[in-house]
């Protein structure tokens, strides 16, 4: 396994990045500061940190605080407009962001071309004012944005467009060894020929517990759901429903998946007692014959 | 070497493979450091003589060879190759033998080897491994799990006896992953390894084999419990943080006004 020929940069860069995409949530700065000590190769580093920083934020859709108060945004790929911009739908504002120091350095206002068109937005914002409310009770460190994906252009009925829900928590505990994050994705194609929204979601749940040790969870869930086409405040209260029921749903799941860890699934790897449900008799052992008896007696004999 | 280990920290532990083999090959100068001190998934290999499998380890291995527990010979053949001492060998014959029925009682099946050698100090060291496949394609007699692997070293130091009194030094870690998958929950993967300790001065009246067993059975059970409530309690704990369970969630659709 020990390759005794030298890396060229290119693989070197390309290990690094490795490490650094499989950060646990929160984590990226830590695996980057001892990743630098481990190359000794700055170049490669600077390279392999400018690549995977701006991958990282986006898939674990951190969130960054704009300045001046003008509120968080969340850094997706559904609001990316350029390498360093994301746009807040929110507040029509577009957040200059810089990925390695993962920071937002200045904000400036988005152009009409950034923004969905005044029929979309009315669905969006209605959309947004529920999952904000839905969110905010559900989530304590939850941010969550309603981007337009498709069709923000459209100016009337008549055409399709699709709306992306992004619902993001991420909680950092390095104090008590732990972090976690909780990351939904909600597409909402609204269909204006069959007057259908169909709805399909992503759950992904991660957590990293490390005190003495390296646990992780990572758990991931896909489903879908559907209700009418009607008015954008009617639209909305319909959706962040479905939402509220399969992310519910989701979590009882998870629960159940948990409290069957102990009793049965932890079982098909290493039994709490033997099955003779008493400790092993090593005081037994000792004398080489009784060994076989022991086998006899369990019928275990090969 | 810190730096490395700090990545291992961070790592998803079902990839602990992967990892271990890109700093191997970051650092090709600290390759022994990072196998002796960075655990991994346990390989396995066929003793075509017996007919049984056994465990490859840093401690039956000698240059690419790895020597079988049960037939006492290296896979590949190796000449001039290392063996423990008669006396030594006839005790890691029987704790093979009583392991595997200890295996057997605890695991429902898996594999199971015992690899003894002397040490500088006169006394001996002794490495317990097991490994057990729990999917529901391999031996999860329950089938419960998509995908399940236990691994589990045990090293232990034995002193030269004192007076009737010997000083056990167990090293003990296990790497365990499994993941569940249902159309309803969608897949729950947990992974993780922890690593600990335990010394203890025992009488050797009943042999080193007992006192060694029940060292190990101890630090097991232990292991196991804390795996199951503390780590991942703990990453449980973290999800109803993120989003809390409570009543609140239930009664939130009477406040939307439906």
């Amino acid at each position: 396994m020990a390759e005794e020929v030298e890396l060229n940069p290119k693989q070197k860069k390309e290990i690094a990045k490795w490490f650094l995409l499989n950060s646990p949530a929160g984590e990226i700065q830590y695996v980057a500061k001892d990743l630098r000590l481990v190359l000794n190769d700055n170049e490669v580093y600077d390279e392999a940190v400018s690549e995977s920083f701006p991958i990282y934020n986006k898939s674990h859709m951190i969130c960054l605080q704009m300045p001046a108060g003008a509120g968080d945004v969340l850094v997706t790929s559904f609001g990316e407009l350029g390498e360093n911009e994301y746009l807040d739908p929110r507040t029509a504002q577009v957040a200059i962001v810089d990925h390695v120091k993962q920071v937002c350095t200045e904000v400036r206002p988005a152009t009409d071309e950034e923004l969905s068109s005044a029929y979309v937005e009315e669905f969006r914002s209605a959309l947004d004012v529920e999952i904000l409310k839905y969110a905010g009770e559900a989530y304590p460190k939850g941010v969550c944005s309603v981007y337009c994906t498709k069709g923000k252009e459209v100016e009337g009925p008549g055409f399709n467009f699709e709306l992306v829900v992004v619902i993001s928590a991420c909680r950092l505990s390095p104090q008590n060894f732990c972090n976690g994050s909780w990351r939904s994705v909600w597409t909402i194609e609204f269909q204006d020929e069959a007057q259908v929204l169909e709805v399909k979601g992503k759950l992904q749940v991660g957590a990293h517990y490390f005190e003495e040790g390296n646990v992780q969870l990572d758990a991931k869930h896909e489903c879908g759901d559907s209700t009418l086409f009607q008015s954008p405040d009617d639209s909305a209260i319909s959706i962040s429903n479905i939402l509220r029921h399969h992310e519910t749903e989701y979590l009882a799941s998870l629960e159940v998946s948990y409290s069957n860890l102990p009793d049965n699934t932890f079982k098909d790897l290493r039994r709490k007692l033997p099955v003779t449900r008493t400790l092993f008799p090593w005081h037994n052992t000792s004398q080489f014959s009784l060994t076989r008896e022991i086998t006899k007696e369990l019928g275990i004999g090969k | 070497m810190e730096a490395a280990m700090g990545l291992m920290r961070r790592m998803p532990p079902k990839h602990s493979e992967t990892a271990l083999s890109a700093l191997l090959s970051l650092l090709p100068d600290h390759s022994s450091d990072l196998l002796s001190q960075v655990d991994q998934p346990l390989q396995v290999l066929l003793d075509e003589e017996s007919g049984k499998e056994f465990i490859l380890c840093e401690y039956n291995r000698d240059a690419d060879s790895y020597r079988s527990p049960w037939s006492n010979k290296y896979h590949p053949p190796l000449e001039d190759a290392l063996y423990p001492p008669a006396e030594l060998r006839k005790l890691e014959i029987e704790a093979n033998e009583v392991f595997a029925i200890y295996r057997d009682q605890y695991y429902e099946g898996g594999i199971s080897s015992v690899y003894m050698w002397e040490d500088d100090n006169e006394g001996f060291v002794a490495c317990f491994l097991i490994k057990k496949d729990g999917s529901k394609t391999a031996q999860g007699r329950r089938g419960h799990l998509e995908e399940g692997a236990w691994d589990a070293i045990h090293v232990i130091e034995v002193a030269p006896e004192e007076e009737g009194i010997a000083r056990y030094c167990l090293t003990s870690t296990v790497m365990l992953s499994l993941t569940t998958d249902h159309e309803s929950s969608g897949t729950f993967s947990l992974s993780g390894s922890i690593r600990r300790q335990m010394n203890m001065d025992l009488s050797v009246s009943e042999g080193h084999l007992c006192n060694m067993g029940k060292m190990i059975e101890e630090m097991e059970g232990k292991l196991r419990n804390s795996l199951d409530q503390v780590y991942f309690g703990k990453t449980k704990e973290m999800v109803c943080t993120l989003r809390p369970p409570s009543e609140v969630i239930m009664r939130l659709p009477d406040s939307t006004g439906l």
